[in-house]
This record gives C-alpha cells, sequence and structure tokens, in this order.
C-alpha cells in the first residue's frame, strides 16, 4: 500500500497531520467518508449498468416507461438538488471566512431545497401509484422504483447529516482553529451531499430522458 | 506471571476450551461424512449420513457461539475498564449450555431423529427439522436463555463502565445474535414462507450481525497487538460496519431468487450481495494497514498472524467465494451445488472460526497465566497450526469449486433429459471428493499441532 495511503489512513505514528501546509492538495473531509462515498457510488454503477442492460433487452418497454414519467418533475428536481448543493457550497466558504451565522444559514436553505425534492418526488411516486404503477408492473418500473427510493433514501440521510452539520456550526464546534478534525466534519458532511446531487445528476437523464 | 487486566475476564477460558473440544468433534465429523460422499456407509448404519451432517453444521455453531462468548466475557471489562458484572452468573451458564449441547448431540447419535422430536415434545410446538436449527425446542428455549443471562451480564458491566466503541459494536452484534434467533421458532406450514424467515436466522446472523462481532473482535485485538491510537481504530471499524450491514441486510435479498417471492428480490439480492466483499476487502486493508503502522512490537507474533489471516480469508471465502455466485441469472445455475458447499467451507471458516482462534491466540496466554505471549516454540507450532489448518482448507474450497463447477456443466446447464442426474452426477464427482478428503486430513494435522500449541513449552537450557 502507497505511503500516503497509509499516511492519509491516519495511522501515522508522526504529529496529527501536516496537511495544513498543503491544503491544495489533501482531500477534503476525512477519507473514511471517502470510503463510504465510492462504496455508495460503487452500488449506484452497478444499479446504472443494471438498467442500461435490461434497456438494451427491452427497449420498447423501457420507451413506453420513460414516457409516462413525469419529466418536468425531475427537472424541477434536478435545479432543486444543484441549488440546494450549491448552497451547501457556498455555506463550506463561510466556515472558511469563519461566518458561522451565515454558514448556518445557508444549510437552511440547502435544506429547503432538499425539502422541495422530497415532495416533488412522494407526489411522482403517488401518481404513479394512481394509475395503478408499482414496483412489479415490469422490469423498467421495478428498476426506477428501485433506484430511485435507494436515491430517496440518501437524500433523507443526507438531509440528518446537513442537519447536524447545522446544528454543529451553529454551537461553533467547527470554531476551533487549533483542530483540523472538526473542520474536516463540515467537509465530509458537504461531500456526502454533492454525492447524492451528482447520482441523481447522472439518475435523471439515464432514467428519465435518454 | 498473572497479567489479566480483570481477574473476571479469567471466565472466558472455559468457554474457549470447551469451544475447542467442539471443533475437535466437528471435523471428525466432517472427515467422516468427507468418506461417506465416496465410500458410503461405513460404520454399519449407526451414524446415517445426514445424522453426521447435522452434527457437523450444529458443532460448528455452537462451538462458535462458545467462542463469542469467550471473546465477549474477555474484551467487554477490559474494554469497560471493569470487572464482569457477575462471574458466578457467567460459569453457571456455561455450564447449563455445555450440558444443553452435549445433550443435544448424544440426542442426535442415540436417538433417530423422529423420536427425538417426539421425546421433547416438538409437537406442542414445532421447530424442529430445518437445516442448522435442528435443535430440540427445549433446547432452543435453553439457548435463549443462556443468552438473555449473558447479554443482562454483559450489558451491566457496560453500563457500570467506560463505553467504547468496540463495546457497542460488539453488544449490537451479540443482541442481534438473539433477537433474529428468535425467528427460530417462528415455523410457518408453508415451506417457502417458512425458508423466508429461515433466512433471517441464518442470513442475518452470518452476513449481518456476525460480521459486527469478527469487526469488533478484530479492532480489538488489533489495538492491543500495534498499539495503534484506539480513535484510528475505532473510526474504521465504523465505516466497516456500516458498509456491512448496508450491504448484508439487503444482501439477505440473494436467498429470496426463488422463493416465489415478488421479481425485483432478483435485482435487490444480486446488486446489494454483489457489495458484500467490499466490507471484507476494507478489513484486509485495515488490518494490515494497522499491523504495518504497528507502534510496538507486541511479543504474540501468532495473534497478529491470525488477525491478519482472518481478514484474508473472510475476504476470500465470504466475500470472493459468495460473489461467485450471487449473482441471480448464475445462482439460476450453481444453486444448492457444490459451489455453495465451497463458499460455505472457506467463509465459516476465514471469518468465524479464525476470529474466535485470533481472540484465543491473544488471549488464552494471559487467561493461562503465561504471560502476554507462549513461548517461541509454542508460537512457531501454532502458526504450523494456522498454516496447515488455512491451507488444508484453501484445497478443500478449490476441490469442492471443481466439483460445483463440473456438477453445474453436468446436471444443471443441459437441457432437461440430456442432464444427468443428481446421483449420476455425484459419482462423476468422486475425484473431486477423494482430493477433498485428502485436503480434510492436513486441516486435521493443522487442528492437531494448533492444540498440541498449548501443551510446548520452552525447553530447559542444558
Amino acid at each position: 500500500m502507497p505511503d500516503n495511503l497509509q499516511q492519509a489512513l491516519g495511522a501515522s505514528t508522526n504529529e496529527p497531520t501536516a496537511s495544513s501546509k498543503s491544503n491544495l492538495k489533501k482531500l477534503p473531509g476525512d477519507l473514511a467518508m471517502w470510503f463510504f462515498i465510492l462504496a455508495e457510488l460503487t452500488v449506484f454503477a452497478i444499479f446504472f449498468i443494471g438498467f442500461a442492460i435490461a434497456e438494451n433487452l427491452n427497449l420498447v418497454m423501457f420507451a413506453e416507461g420513460k414516457a409516462q414519467l413525469h419529466k418536468v418533475a425531475g427537472l424541477i428536481n434536478t435545479i432543486a438538488l444543484i441549488t440546494s448543493s450549491y448552497f451547501v457550497a457556498i455555506s463550506l466558504h463561510s466556515m472558511r471566512v469563519r461566518n458561522d451565522r451565515q454558514a448556518v444559514f445557508r444549510l437552511i436553505l440547502a435544506l429547503v431545497f432538499a425539502a422541495v425534492y422530497i415532495v416533488i418526488k412522494l407526489w411522482e411516486y403517488e401518481s404513479l401509484f394512481e394509475q395503478g404503477i408499482d414496483i412489479e408492473t415490469n422490469t423498467f418500473f421495478t428498476l426506477y422504483f428501485l433506484i430511485t427510493a435507494f436515491h430517496f433514501m440518501h437524500i433523507l440521510l443526507g438531509m440528518v447529516i446537513l442537519v447536524y452539520m447545522a446544528k454543529n456550526a451553529y454551537q461553533g464546534k467547527y470554531n476551533d482553529s487549533s483542530s483540523e478534525s472538526e473542520f474536516s466534519g463540515f467537509e465530509s458532511g458537504a461531500c456526502y451531499w454533492h454525492m447524492v446531487d451528482l447520482l441523481w445528476i447522472i439518475l435523471f437523464p439515464l432514467i428519465y430522458v435518454i | 506471571m498473572n497479567t489479566l487486566k480483570y481477574q473476571s475476564q479469567a471466565v472466558a477460558k472455559p468457554y474457549f476450551v470447551f469451544a475447542m473440544i467442539l471443533f475437535v468433534g466437528q471435523i471428525l465429523f466432517g472427515l467422516l461424512m468427507g468418506l461417506q460422499y465416496v465410500v458410503g456407509d461405513i460404520v454399519g448404519g449407526l451414524i446415517p449420513f445426514n445424522v453426521a451432517r447435522m452434527v457437523h453444521t450444529n458443532l460448528l455453531i455452537v462451538w462458535l457461539l462458545f467462542g463469542f462468548m469467550g471473546a465477549a466475557y474477555y474484551l467487554v471489562p477490559e474494554e469497560a475498564e471493569t470487572e464482569l458484572h457477575s462471574p458466578k452468573l457467567a460459569i453457571a451458564l456455561f455450564w447449563i449450555f455445555a450440558a444443553a449441547g452435549v445433550a443435544t448431540i448424544l440426542g442426535y447419535l442415540l436417538v433417530p431423529y423422529a423420536t427425538l422430536a417426539h421425546i421433547t415434545g416438538n409437537d406442542l410446538w414445532p421447530t424442529m427439522g430445518r437445516e442448522f436449527l435442528e435443535q430440540p425446542t427445549i433446547t432452543k428455549i435453553g439457548i435463549v436463555v443462556v443468552a438473555l443471562g449473558f447479554l443482562y451480564n454483559l450489558g451491566m458491566t457496560i453500563l457500570k463502565g467506560r463505553k467504547t466503541a468496540i463495546n457497542m459494536v460488539m453488544m449490537t452484534g451479540l443482541i442481534g445474535l438473539a433477537v433474529f434467533f428468535l425467528f427460530a421458532f417462528y415455523n410457518p406450514t408453508n415451506l417457502a414462507l417458512d425458508k423466508y424467515f429461515w433466512w433471517f436466522v441464518v442470513h442475518l446472523w452470518v452476513e449481518g450481525v456476525w460480521e459486527l462481532i469478527m469487526g469488533a473482535i478484530l479492532a480489538f485485538v488489533l489495538i492491543k497487538v500495534t498499539g495503534v491510537d484506539r480513535e484510528v481504530i475505532e473510526k474504521w471499524l465504523y465505516v466497516i460496519i456500516a458498509m456491512a450491514l448496508i450491504s448484508g441486510i439487503l444482501g439477505t435479498g440473494h436467498h429470496f431468487y426463488w422463493l416465489m417471492t415478488p421479481a425485483y428480490w432478483q435485482w435487490v439480492g444480486s446488486i446489494f450481495s454483489a457489495i458484500e466483499p467490499l466490507p471484507f476487502f476494507a478489513m484486509v486493508l485495515y488490518a494490515f494497514n494497522m499491523v504495518n503502522r504497528r507502534r510496538r512490537e507486541h511479543p504474540n507474533k501468532a495473534a497478529t498472524l491470525w488477525a491478519l489471516g482472518t481478514s484474508v480469508m473472510a475476504f476470500l471465502g465470504a466475500g470472493v467465494w459468495g460473489f461467485l455466485h450471487t449473482l441471480a441469472p448464475v445462482n439460476y445455475y450453481t444453486h444448492g451445488t457444490q459451489i455453495t458447499a465451497a463458499h460455505g467451507h472457506m467463509a465459516f471458516y476465514g471469518a468465524y472460526a479464525m476470529i474466535v482462534m485470533t481472540i484465543m491466540s491473544y488471549a488464552m496466554p494471559k487467561l493461562r497465566g503465561v504471560g502476554e505471549a507462549n513461548c517461541n516454540r509454542a508460537q512457531v507450532v501454532e502458526m504450523w497450526g494456522f498454516w496447515l489448518m488455512t491451507v488444508g482448507m484453501v484445497f478443500i474450497t478449490l476441490f469442492l469449486t471443481g466439483a460445483g463447477v463440473l456438477q453445474v456443466w453436468l446436471q444443471r446447464l443441459p437441457e432437461s433429459g440430456e442432464a444427468l442426474s443428481f446421483m449420476a452426477t455425484q459419482d462423476k464427482l468422486a475425484i473431486f471428493y477423494w482430493l477433498r478428503e485428502i485436503a480434510g486430513v492436513v486441516f486435521l494435522l493443522g487442528l492437531v499441532a494448533y492444540l498440541y500449541s498449548f501443551f510446548v513449552t520452552e525447553k530447559k537450557a542444558a
């Protein structure tokens, strides 16, 4: 295993880290979170590959299925998540310039846009159920419900993480300039939220549009 | 030389010793069955194949439970930095569990299974007759009582002491073990439903809560032998168990492919169980990284070898060999063939037998008053045991995999009518079964070496 990975794993016997000197080269957040993100991306990648293969084997069924989805709802959700991610990104900036109150406010805005996503997604499910469509309708809808519901659960977990970050920021817990690890918690949470957003950016065209 | 931090940790010793006695029994019955595969009945009908198989698998489960209990009694007080709540209760439960276990195994061997079911009142509350859960209902109730007493004892210990991530993960695993066992009492008459809930015990044990127990024991031993910061080890423990639980719980779907369950289980099971190797791979990186970054040279080299070995063998056996047949389109052909047996052998040995021997290797010198570690000669013999058992198991797995591939080829792939029957296929697999039996003998030699290592002492200087 390369030395830098070993160091990043944190098992170094040296002083905490020398990362403050080379912030540009440093991975934002905790390496453990990146491992977790990679594992999550792997699950979704397998889902997407499975979807693409199933689509190739059932072109007509998938085209008909996509036609039944509400593309405008999908588009609004895409914009909501990108906007939410934007607020998380500028909230991190607020943290870096030590403006905790502004950071909290921006996290709350991020949560509001996440809530928009939740409401629209639930409305979408509801309207599909009303048409008598569910997870057992056909392979397209099996995958549609599995992938979007699994993503939905990530949004919920991500929102819990954002609330936790906002709470800590409000209490000034990231304000300890002597501690690297406190600040990396905020970055880790932000990275997780960007991952959830990134997944939707792949998911939306793949399942709704193309 | 007494090196125990808390004297009540000593209650772990009888659990470990009895686990090893049952382990020997398990291997002997395994060898007997291995022969029965190729030469048929060799003991004059005294021990039919189905009974030998039941004893082989039940002994495995029970000795692992004894091992986990021993591990918990050893590490929980040390982590909590306090004496065990009640050492007397731990010893009483040991004798109850040991007596019930021996009586059950004797019941399997001495009377026909149907008679055993009759005399233990199975018709009052039928729970018997299912693979791995063959124990009479009364034994199952006994297991629950022992588990409750055990959890009470540990829970009280943790409540009054230091709360560490390792203890929390260990307790979550042990509580999960007890809770999921309760599904053993639910036995619907519909066979598909019966199987469905049966997996709640079997799968959510080995691919769910047992992984927490393994992770906690591994983390404990790594902290002890490497001296790496607790914070670092605990952080990675959390990442690993999060991955293990997400993939493992939804991975239950890989048992639901052919149970008249909705088709989406084929997607859920395939995708999430494809992720199951990841936490095991993370454990390999974690164990090797921590050992490479060790801050001290612990005198117990054998314990370190076991810790590294269990991570690698769990990854191969549970991770790689599990993945081999987990995707629904593959499993359609391999379900219930020797491929499953290959996976089962290496996964149980790599993940669970080896983790118990890891904590035993670390704890037994202290429990026996030898000191921090056994003498060099004893450790060398122990390492012989490690390698012989591990290499033996690798070959058992490879030969069973060969048998499984051939079985799929002859019995499953051809269109019906052209396919060989089950028994005709078995005849064609004989060479693999013979080779597996030889590898099994190597494994037994390793076990003998391992047990012998407990009696080796340093030569007196001339």
